[in-house]
């Protein structure tokens, strides 16, 4: 995903001059393709996330359409306050990008895990929230960033996930679109962020008769795409690398329950959600022990 | 020539009556600043009340945004609105909210939480220098909010960036919001911190008109350094009762203190 984000970054900036890109002293052999082709429209602006967050409401408001990029917590948690007051106040034209989502960073400890940015960005006016679910997505969602004005929140995984979307590779998105992977039986499966590949797998390998529906955006999600869905399942599973309090599936039982009470579904399916236990964990792990270890699996039970 | 001292005296009066007829705080910081608004809008930077968003305006930034009550003054008194408006200063439903709001003409961003403009000025000199452009940015902060990290951050890369196009103001008036400044975190010397940082420094009373006019022409070298003017001012300077002291910070002014100051003004 970081690859496919970079690369369509470079593909944007060759034919918007507007675009800018500033790093937090992260991003070593990611990066230096951009900064080579454009050293104008560049900047590490060292280990200063708050002031990184700044410096791009600055160029925002000078007409930039401003990347910020770290690893997970650094541009989004380290500095909130700068994203809701200086880049979602002023309603400014800044992408905030930040790479290993989730448990991506699973050796390096819950100081690089990501697990509670989206329940705190999801909370700010003017944000959408995005969370790819694959390069593809990764790739469509950099594109759709760039060509709506103000500002945007993209979580991607790390580099090296497989396309999912084989059949779709030059997608465009919607705002809050959904997408439908796979459309078997009378259960869904919501997916957002890198768990996408993990849930067709378990789907498809153990022969489950379930859809799948990716959502690259967690804020804001179409209300309408959504109704049509939960009329049409008896029951839903969310799978997120959050935290279960104010994350993706939050956000859908929020969903569900607006949707019923302004009557726009004429019945409600059971969800269940698969999130992080409000729980830190202080161990050495991969990213899949750590998933394992917070209960980010599904079982062929839950199909049954 | 405007008269600058005028100009200051009005930027106090028009303080005093909003925050009066508002019942609200932070007086002292407005008064704190008068004299620098009042030179630099009138003397020095490059903006047309007519049109306040010409890309080629200079920028002026206020970082102490619960100061407000100063710069819509310096604001309205330079055509951006008529002065009839400030009356609607905290009232319910206006856009004069007791921290600068950016939907108001000539403000180019909100503040009220502290170390906030700077970094945003970095971004802004940052874009006029890849655009090579020619405007200059403002930045006026206070000096309790020195204590946050965010300014420091900018303070560190700014002379990297070369920003000559950015000069930093600060009103050090000497009393943060639970003391004063040397026994909460003592800045002495600030002037040497800056240095430290490769900024371009300068100090200046921040009440002396002719000082501040000629601080303002001597600091725009195109020299690869930031500047920074160090403003040593007095917290509610211009109103006897209300100099150098923390109250003022908080308190707004009853009837009989109203009156006073306003008399007290138009006696300088």
């Amino acid at each position: 995903m970081r690859t496919a984000f970079i690369t369509q970054l470079i593909e944007e900036a060759k034919i918007n001059e507007k675009i800018f890109l500033l790093v937090g002293d992260l991003g070593f052999s990611v990066v230096e393709p951009y900064s080579e082709l454009f050293p104008d429209r560049y900047l590490n602006v060292g280990i200063a996330e708050q002031n990184m967050a700044g410096i791009a409401s600055g160029l925002a408001m000078e007409g930039y359409c401003v990347f910020i990029y770290s690893i997970g917590n650094f541009p989004t948690l380290r500095c909130m306050e700068q994203i809701r007051y200086d880049i979602c106040y002023h309603n400014l034209n800044v992408k905030i990008v930040a790479v290993g989502g989730g448990f991506a960073y699973g050796p390096l400890g819950p100081s690089h895990h990501a697990t509670e940015e989206i329940g705190m960005l999801r909370t700010i006016p003017n944000l959408v929230v995005s969370a790819p679910g694959d390069p593809v997505e990764a790739k469509a969602v950099t594109t759709f960033a760039v060509n709506m004005a103000g500002p945007f929140y993209i979580r991607i995984g790390k580099a090296g996930e497989p396309i999912v979307h084989k059949e779709k590779i030059d997608m465009k998105l919607s705002l809050g679109e959904i997408l439908k992977v796979r459309n078997s039986g009378d259960t869904a499966v919501f997916s957002t962020g890198a768990m996408l590949k993990y849930v067709v797998d378990f789907v498809e390998q153990n022969n489950i008769s379930a859809s799948i529906f990716s959502f690259p955006f967690i804020k804001p999600i179409n209300k309408k795409s959504l109704a049509d869905i939960f009329n049409s399942y008896k029951r839903i599973i969310t799978i997120e690398e959050h935290q279960a309090q104010g994350g993706f599936g939050s956000a859908i039982l929020e969903i569900l329950n607006d949707l019923k009470e302004e009557k726009m579904i004429s019945q409600q399916p059971s969800v269940k959600r698969l999130a992080i236990p409000d729980k830190f964990y202080s161990v050495a792990g991969s990213q899949n022990y750590l998933r394992s270890l917070a209960g980010l699996e599904l079982h062929k039970e839950f199909f049954i | 020539m405007i008269n600058t001292i005028e100009v200051a005296k009005e930027i106090r009066r028009l303080s005093l009556k909003m925050v009066y007829e508002a019942r609200a705080s932070h007086i002292a910081g407005a008064l704190s600043m008068a004299d620098i608004l009042a030179v630099l809008y009138s003397d020095f930077i490059k903006i047309d009340h007519a049109i306040p968003d010409n890309p080629d305006r200079d920028r002026f930034l206020l970082s102490k945004g619960h100061a407000c009550t100063g710069l819509y003054a310096i604001l309205a008194i330079k055509g951006f609105f008529p002065i009839d408006e400030l009356s609607n200063y905290g009232k319910d439903g206006s856009l004069f909210i007791s921290h600068t709001n950016h939907l108001i003409p000539g403000v180019e961003i909100s503040a009220g939480s502290l170390g906030h403009a700077l970094p945003v000025s970095c971004g802004l000199a940052l874009a006029a220098k890849r655009k090579k452009a020619g405007w200059k940015t403002f930045c006026l902060i206070s000096d309790g909010e020195l204590d946050e990290g965010s300014n420091w951050e900018s303070i560190l890369l700014a002379p990297q960036l070369k920003l000559d196009n950015l000069t930093l103001i600060v009103d050090y008036n000497k009393i943060q919001s639970l003391g004063f400044v040397k026994d909460v975190i003592d800045l002495n010397s600030l002037n040497e911190k800056f240095k430290a940082f490769r900024w371009e420094t300068f100090e200046v009373d921040g009440h002396d008109h002719e000082a501040l006019k000629r601080v303002f022409k001597n600091s725009q070298d195109q020299n690869n350094k930031p500047k920074v003017i160090i403003a040593h001012t007095i917290k509610g300077k211009g109103i006897s009762f209300m100099e150098d002291k923390l109250l003022w910070h908080y308190k707004s002014p009853t009837k009989d203190q109203f009156y006073s100051a306003i008399n007290e003004i138009n006696n300088l």
